[in-house]
């Protein structure tokens, strides 16, 4: 699979590759800004890109609006993108269009280099990848008493929130040291408090964490 | 002979001042031909209409540029900036503003000045010049009949008694002439400062004015570099910290085959490295979050309710951004007041409000701890205070024990 890299500071860039390199992407091009990553992914075509947040000339948000564009320019290419704080809405705006073959790090997990890896994966692979903390943010949210997700437990909101950083039902059952059959009896208990149709089941999980952000946005 | 230091500047400052009132003698008297003039032609025609019409333009005419020729003598003379009163032009020229205009300028007291206390200064410099001469000549005087035939001292024995006496006197007259003509020097600069320059009230509200524009701009540049610091740190150290942990993790995902203790030693470095990184997180954060400038106060303050470990109601209803430095206060003063509800007040939840109401942002955050939060008790309330005064803003706390607390800020955003 083929990566490409848009992250200013050369020092991690130079980090970014070798990490990419040792999960088994080829890096064909690296950008140290959105202007560059754009063009990097017109011309290579990439499976996924991985972006820097703050970039040159502002440094404020171009990474999330390259991204976005990415996302509609070319759907089928995965974006991760890693910041050294997360922003719930910039996660809300990734997230606002489609959870699939999204990711949203902090950059710090990049150190935790098998997980890292895992993630990235799973995202080139169409999944989700939100950082633990986006994760916490959203579900912080989603205390108000008027909330539809109110209604779910405890146990459910976080099976939830696993499932929107992107985890399989193995990796939510491993993490919450249950029984798979649990886990599946929890998601379709969030399922049914959501109203969600009945569609397959990656459908309905996609439609699950869109409630959920969507809910986070209110 | 060397003249001590001390008596030379005593010396030449007397001359100085002395030369200074002498120069104040025919401008002060300027305007006394025009009344002589009046006075005199009015009683000789009777025709006192034209007489004080022509001498009103007379007066008028000579008011600015006696004006000017009094500041020139005091900045040249003694070193004193009477300012010259050119209040700023309104920006629409109508009767009533152009008549205010005109008022700022104080005319009358100019009039007055040169036309009734202009005579009397004079006088009283013609007074002390002339003690200063008659104390010269007094000095003089024994030395002098020295100077005249030798008949004279004969036919006069009072030269022996009379002028050394005159001597004397002339002598401890000239000890005390540099603080007399000193004296009424000062005593003249300061009615022409009150008189021809601003009045009291007039440098009040300049001193205030340049205060005010003085304290926007030190709040502007705080945050400026507060923004700057938070850059420099992103960019530089934060990016080195990640790459560090990043290379550490590397180490322990590619050489399995290191001695365990090495491993254990890569493994520590790397925990702290993360931990670092967590930190310094932190602490930048609090400089100024990125997000704030970004997408501005709405969004600052959906991450940081989230953040927050309660729940948290959080109402912003702004339509559009407010000035940086509204925005930066406001968010640290929520900021601040959730961490406050969380660590010490042991809230439950807590509710956040942000509303504009016409030129004024209201924040009010309520949290259902336990209260008893005193802002004059040197707590981080004291620094919201500070920094909302610092915008002229207003901040109130109400926290009584048992709760719940309420603290709002009210912060003027007129732009």
């Amino acid at each position: 699979m083929r990566a490409v890299i848009a992250e200013d500071s050369v020092l991690l860039r130079v980090g970014l590759i070798k990490v990419l390199e040792m999960g088994g992407f080829q890096v064909p091009a690296e950008a140290g800004d959105a202007e560059g990553l754009l063009a990097a992914v017109a011309e290579h075509r990439p499976e996924l890109a991985l972006i820097d947040v703050r970039m040159p000339p502002d440094f404020t948000d171009e990474g999330v609006r390259a991204a976005m564009e990415i996302r509609r320019r070319w759907p089928g290419t995965a974006v991760v993108l890693l910041s050294q704080y997360v922003e719930e809405r910039y996660a809300a705006d990734l997230l606002s269009a489609n959870t699939s073959g999204v990711g949203y790090l902090l950059k710090q997990r990049v150190a935790d280099v098998a997980d890292f890896v895992a993630a990235v994966r799973r995202v080139a692979d169409g999944g989700t990848a939100l950082d633990p903390q986006v994760v916490a943010q959203l579900l912080l949210l989603l205390r108000r008493d008027s909330d539809p997700l109110a209604r779910l437990t405890p146990r459910e909101r976080e099976v939830l929130g696993l499932m929107a950083e992107g985890r399989s039902n193995a990796g939510i059952a491993q993490t919450l040291v249950v029984s798979e059959s649990a886990v599946a009896k929890h998601i379709n208990n969030i399922f049914a408090k959501l109203d969600l149709p009945v569609v397959d089941a990656d459908h309905r999980r996609v439609l699950a964490v869109l409630r959920f952000l969507g809910a986070s946005r209110a | 002979m060397t003249i001590p230091a001390g008596l030379r500047r005593t010396v030449l400052r007397a001359q100085r001042d002395t030369g200074f009132l002498a120069a104040g003698v025919l401008p002060h008297l300027a305007l006394v031909p025009v009344w002589a003039w009046a006075a005199a032609t009015t009683a000789r025609t009777g025709n006192w209409l034209l007489t004080v019409s022509m001498s009103a333009a007379l007066v008028l005419l000579g008011t600015p540029l006696l004006t000017a020729v009094q500041r020139a003598r005091y900045r040249v003379l003694i070193g004193v900036d009477v300012p010259r009163l050119t209040p700023t032009a309104p920006e629409r020229r109508t009767w009533a503003s152009t008549a205010r205009w005109l008022a700022a300028t104080r005319p009358w007291r100019k009039i007055g000045y040169h036309l009734l206390l202009g005579p009397l200064i004079a006088l009283l410099e013609l007074l002390v010049l002339a003690v200063a001469a008659a104390c010269l000549a007094g000095v003089v005087a024994y030395a002098w009949t020295w100077a005249l035939p030798a008949g004279i001292r004969q036919d006069w024995f009072g030269y022996l008694t009379q002028l050394p006496a005159y001597t004397a006197a002339g002598l401890l007259l000239l000890c005390a002439l540099p603080w007399t003509v000193r004296a009424v020097a000062r005593a003249e600069a300061r009615l022409a400062l009150g008189l021809l320059g601003r009045s009291q009230a007039q440098r009040l509200q300049e001193r205030v004015d340049q205060l005010a524009v003085s304290r926007t701009d030190l709040i502007e540049v705080v945050d400026a570099e507060r923004r700057r610091i938070e850059r420099d740190l992103h960019d530089g150290t934060q990016q080195r910290l990640v790459s560090l942990a990043v290379n550490l993790g590397l180490a322990i995902a590619t050489r399995p085959d290191l001695p365990g203790d090495a491993r254990e030693v890569i493994a520590r470095a790397h925990l702290e490295a993360k931990e670092a990184i967590a930190e310094l997180n932190d602490l930048v954060r609090g400089l100024h979050p990125a997000v704030l400038e970004d997408r501005g106060l709405d969004a600052a303050l959906s991450g940081l309710a989230a953040r927050t470990p309660l729940p948290v109601r959080l109402r912003v209803d702004l339509e559009e951004r407010v000035a940086p430095s509204v925005e930066s206060v406001a968010y640290f003063v929520i900021s601040e007041a959730l961490t406050n509800a969380t660590k010490h007040a042991n809230a439950m939840r807590a509710e956040v409000i942000v509303r504009r109401v016409g030129e004024v942002l209201r924040v009010r955050v309520t949290d259902d701890g336990l209260g008893g939060a005193d802002a004059a008790a040197g707590t981080g309330l004291t620094g919201l205070a500070k920094r909302v005064g610092s915008l002229d803003g207003a901040f109130h706390v109400s926290s009584p024990v048992g709760g719940p607390t309420t603290i709002t800020a009210e912060l003027p955003c007129a732009r």
